[in-house]
């Protein structure tokens, strides 16, 4: 572990001015701000750990706990809400049993919603790694989530 | 000396040094008015808002915290406008929310003439004036203790809400806070603050427990001396 994260330092030479960039490198070599990386941050760069507790847990981007490998967003704007989100979370919570926020103990799946993604005209929209899937439906996320390895018992709606 | 550079605070005209805040400038004439987050041993920072005053710049009236606004030639400053009272009533209002027990707080309410705050109470204790954290950072300078979250989340903690390691236990934090949110206690030669425990060390002449070890090791640290050089107390040097 040492050595991957003196990498990541030296890549932006030794500067505390880097410290986002630089917990964003460490989220994503180990999709979680490990805390033992975090004190190497803390150690290499003589920033103490209470920064770097504040920076991890201020943006919504950096994650103190480990996420799973597939991220999935849904969006729960007002144009999303109105278009039935609300009834797509329920599915998706139930199928993954966890709530809006977690991640599966396997470490396959982190759920979360979101407030808008400024992709109305397409709502419902999920993100998953990065990919929207807009015009949402409860049996659109039921293959969605299917595709990627979960057993889903379909139900009348599908 | 400073560049002197001469303003008017509710009508009275001041000299003030360049660079100098609005509230250092009134406090220093005697002028008073109402802050929470600022201290002076610490850089401006603006967070509490009750220090807000009316400037006026050429043709524009605006409001400004004081504690964080400087001194310039020409401006006119008033602290008792009724907007000025409207949007510290505001404030205190919104702080009472978060600790409507306090005196210090009380009596900030009193003179605005505020009796209770129409926001739910959450009596969360801790008003977010950050000095506590500054202190530890500006002063102290280990810097144990931060924020978390933000915005309704944000509050102070300490790393991974455990135990901070580079706590030396001296209780700056505790003395500095305005409404003594964080509890710090010493028994039987355990200092104890928040929930954490600090031994203490006993004075190598009088045997008097008189300061955290992990306070003395700092010292030592810092200074470049021997720990035993700070195992006796200051009354038997
Ligand atoms: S007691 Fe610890 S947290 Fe508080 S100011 Fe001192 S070093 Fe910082
Ligand atoms: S004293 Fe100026 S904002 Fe708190």
């Amino acid at each position: 572990m040492k050595t991957r994260v003196k990498k990541i330092i030296d890549k932006y030479h030794n500067d505390k001015g880097f410290l986002v960039p630089i917990l964003q490198d460490v989220q994503k070599e180990y999709n979680y701000l490990n805390r033992e990386a975090l004190n190497l941050v803390s150690a290499f760069l003589e920033v103490p750990i209470s920064q770097l507790y504040e920076l991890g847990t201020f943006y919504k981007a950096f994650s103190l706990k480990p996420r799973g490998r597939h991220e999935m967003k849904l969006c729960t704007g007002t144009a999303c809400h109105v278009r039935g989100v609300p009834l797509m979370k329920d599915n998706i919570e139930r199928i993954l049993q966890i709530q809006a926020g977690e991640t599966t103990p396997d470490l396959e799946f982190t759920f979360e919603t979101v407030n808008c993604l400024g992709a109305c005209a397409l709502g419902p929209i999920l993100v998953v790694d990065g990919e929207y899937h807009g015009n949402l439906s409860i049996s659109k996320t039921n293959r969605i989530l299917k595709k990627l390895g979960k057993k889903v018992k379909i139900d009348e709606e599908s | 000396m400073a560049e002197m550079v001469s303003l008017t605070i509710d009508g009275l005209k001041i000299h003030a040094p360049a660079g100098t805040t609005i509230l250092e400038a009134a406090t220093d004439a005697n002028i008073y008015i109402p802050h929470l987050c600022s201290n002076e041993e610490l850089a401006p920072y603006g967070a509490c808002r009750l220090c807000m005053v009316e400037i006026t710049q050429g043709e524009r009236a605006r409001l400004v915290a004081s504690c964080i606004f400087e001194v310039a030639d020409g401006l006119e400053v008033k602290t008792n406008t009724e907007r000025v009272l409207n949007v510290r009533r505001l404030v205190i209002e919104l702080l009472l929310a978060r600790n409507n027990k306090h005196p210090a707080l009380r009596k900030i309410a009193d003179e605005l003439g505020v009796k209770e705050t129409r926001f739910p109470i959450e009596q969360k204790g801790c008003i977010l004036c950050g000095q506590c954290v500054r202190t530890c950072r500006e002063v102290v300078g280990v810097s144990a203790i931060g924020f978390s979250g933000r915005g309704i989340t944000r509050k102070v903690a300490t790393p991974f809400m455990e135990s901070p390691p580079d706590c030396i236990a001296c209780g700056s934090c505790v003395y500095v806070c305005p409404v003594q949110f964080i509890p710090m206690k010493e028994e039987n030669g355990v200092r104890t603050i928040m929930k954490y425990d600090y031994p203490m060390q006993k004075c190598r002449k009088c045997g008097q427990y008189f300061a955290p070890k992990k306070q003395l090791e700092y010292f030592s640290k810092i200074t470049n001396l021997p720990l035993e050089h700070f195992e006796t107390c200051v009354d038997c040097r």
